[in-house]
């Protein structure tokens, strides 16, 4: 349509333009800016070149933080995803019972990450939590620190993780699921298929578009995990937990190191680039197949 | 196999629904139990499930100990600002996107979709000096304001206006309604379910935010609920478990209400936005 005064459609933009320009655009020039530079916030900044990224590399950090992250985010998705959609299988069914067990499943994902973080921080406490008398009534032994053992930490956060994001998984498969027509289903019963093979060659074959959407986004969305490691383990023992965002959150806030932080959130901003260009690649071969 | 109405899948669908309730809420009922417990009872029997006295007592302790009046108000304003800031912005924008012919459109298009890519983790180190340059941290705005624009929220505004015949807006402007009243009298209302969930996705994920807040806020004067209860815990409080729960029951209380209330508004936003903020 023709705007009814040429210039409206400019005043309608420019209050969303402006504050998409002053807090995203801008902001990623400064980040690139300073990363370039050694600089506490106190004193004057100085120039350095590349040396703050040459250091991450160096130093090993950035090769742990990204490990680390991969492989709790990897937990996660594993995880989060295999249970939502054995829920989604097993809800997928008119009645209140059902609908009350998904909205509790939900629910997880409604509540904040600091609610989650402290009531399995409670939960998992090495001596009076509920996991460790639970430990103790089948073993006579002393439960392990699941939060202090650097072995057990990260997968415990991953574990909570999954609990909390599982509710999202198991809505969008149950979207998915009802895509699925049910005449194909009836006619794979009257040939004598067994439910696991109807799952098999009709239901999972039919779901793979949105199990690579639940994948993909639940991947991305997982390496920014930052709140409930801050609740719960505050990126320990031993730097176990610390994922890419605490990694940037630390080298600013506790290390003062603008620098070398805001090197480690341009590398970060690139993974996450790479990871969506990924996702954004596999579903128009999928289109196209 | 139908024994006298005893099926054995079915019992054994419904044995699977019940231990997945109790993985899911006994959570909550956890919280909830402990919260009502004195602190005597949680050094003595940490696990006993029932308070043998129960009381309120962590409740009222938490309110003495901090200004949670000053959190709640806090918390409600920036989420509730930034949701209506979100909602108001995206309307004529999304209009101008999906009805407007004007040079320079699918630059502004490709703008806003290209900032979907920035999450608040990457551009919050550069966003805190920026905002500390102008004395803006530690301030209400200084939470608002970098979320007053939601990408995504106008993205969707423009994909729900494009269904909207040009005839009904060609109307309206022969009739005489100016551009404003087109947008925010015409156009809100007939896309009313997805303003709703836009509106209320966002004010849970806000009011939920603690990564924000944590950067931005460093006393208690612009300090919001998320980011008192977690502090809560980390001041020391040991094993004084009744009151972190306390605490974590008034934090996730008014989210549960919003989901209770409107759970049908919440699941349309998330299958169509995906997972996170």
């Amino acid at each position: 349509m023709k705007p009814s005064r040429p210039s409206d459609p400019y005043w309608m933009l420019l209050p969303t333009l402006l504050l998409l320009f002053v807090f995203f655009v801008f902001p990623l020039g400064m980040l690139i800016e300073h990363s370039l530079l050694s600089w506490d916030l106190l004193t004057p900044a100085r120039y350095v070149g590349l040396a703050n990224y040459r250091s991450l590399l160096r130093s090993g950090e950035l090769w742990q933080t990204f490990v680390t992250t991969l492989s709790m985010s990897s937990a996660v998705v594993v995880g989060s995803m295999s249970a939502g959609l054995a829920l989604a299988l097993l809800l997928d069914r008119p009645g209140r019972w059902a609908a009350f067990v998904r909205s509790a499943v939900f629910s997880a994902y409604v509540v904040s990450w600091v609610s989650v973080g402290l009531l399995f921080l409670w939960l998992l406490d090495a001596d009076s939590g509920i996991f460790a008398a639970l430990w103790r009534v089948f073993s006579d032994g002393r439960a392990p620190r699941w939060l202090a053992d650097p072995a057990l930490a990260p997968w415990a956060v991953a574990a909570v993780t999954i609990w909390k994001i599982t509710g999202y998984a198991l809505v969008i498969f149950l979207a998915g699921l009802q895509d699925v027509p049910q005449s194909i289903l009836e006619a794979a019963e009257l040939d004598g298929a067994s439910p696991v093979r109807r799952f098999g060659s009709v239901t999972w074959p039919l779901l793979r578009p949105t199990t690579l959407f639940v994948a993909t986004t639940s991947l991305i969305a997982s390496f920014q995990l930052f709140d409930v490691v801050r609740v719960m383990t505050q990126g320990g023992p031993v730097r176990s937990t610390t994922v890419f965002v605490y990694a940037i959150y630390e080298q600013l806030f506790l290390d003062l190191r603008v620098g070398r932080a805001s090197a480690e959130a341009v590398v970060f901003f690139v993974v996450l680039l790479l990871l969506t260009g990924a996702q954004f690649l596999l579903f128009r071969t999928e289109e196209t197949a | 196999m139908n024994l006298r109405g005893f099926r054995p899948k079915t019992w054994l669908r419904q044995g699977a629904l019940c231990v997945v309730a109790v993985v899911w809420l006994f959570p909550y009922l956890w919280m909830g139990l402990t919260s009502l417990k004195p602190l005597a009872e949680i050094v003595s029997a940490p696990t006993a499930l029932w308070p043998k006295q129960a009381t309120l007592e962590a409740y009222r302790e938490v309110f003495r100990s901090l200004p949670l009046a000053r959190y709640f108000f806090n918390t409600s304003v920036m989420a509730l600002g930034i949701a209506a800031l979100q909602i108001l912005l995206a309307l004529p924008a999304g209009y101008a996107l999906a009805k407007l012919r004007f040079r320079g459109k699918r630059w502004a298009f490709g703008l806003i979709v290209a900032t979907l890519l920035v999450p608040a983790q990457v551009r919050f180190v550069p966003v805190f000096s920026l905002l500390a340059s102008v004395g803006l941290v530690n301030t209400l705005s200084g939470l608002i304001l970098p979320f007053g624009v939601s990408a995504l929220g106008t993205f969707l505004v423009r994909q729900a206006l494009l269904s909207v015949p040009d005839a009904q807006i060609e109307a309206a402007r022969m009739d005489g309604a100016g551009e404003l009243y087109i947008i925010y009298r015409l156009l809100a209302p007939l896309l009313r379910p997805t303003l709703i969930s836009l509106f209320l996705f966002s004010f849970v994920s806000h009011w939920n935010d603690y990564f924000w807040p944590l950067v931005l806020t460093t006393d208690e004067h612009a300090r919001t609920l998320p980011l008192a209860i977690a502090l809560l815990r980390e001041q020391g409080t040991g094993v004084r478990w009744h009151l972190v729960m306390a605490g974590n029951v008034l934090l996730s209380l008014p989210a549960l209400a919003v989901f209770a209330a409107a759970q049908r508004h919440l699941l349309r936003a998330v299958t169509v936005r995906g997972f996170g903020g």
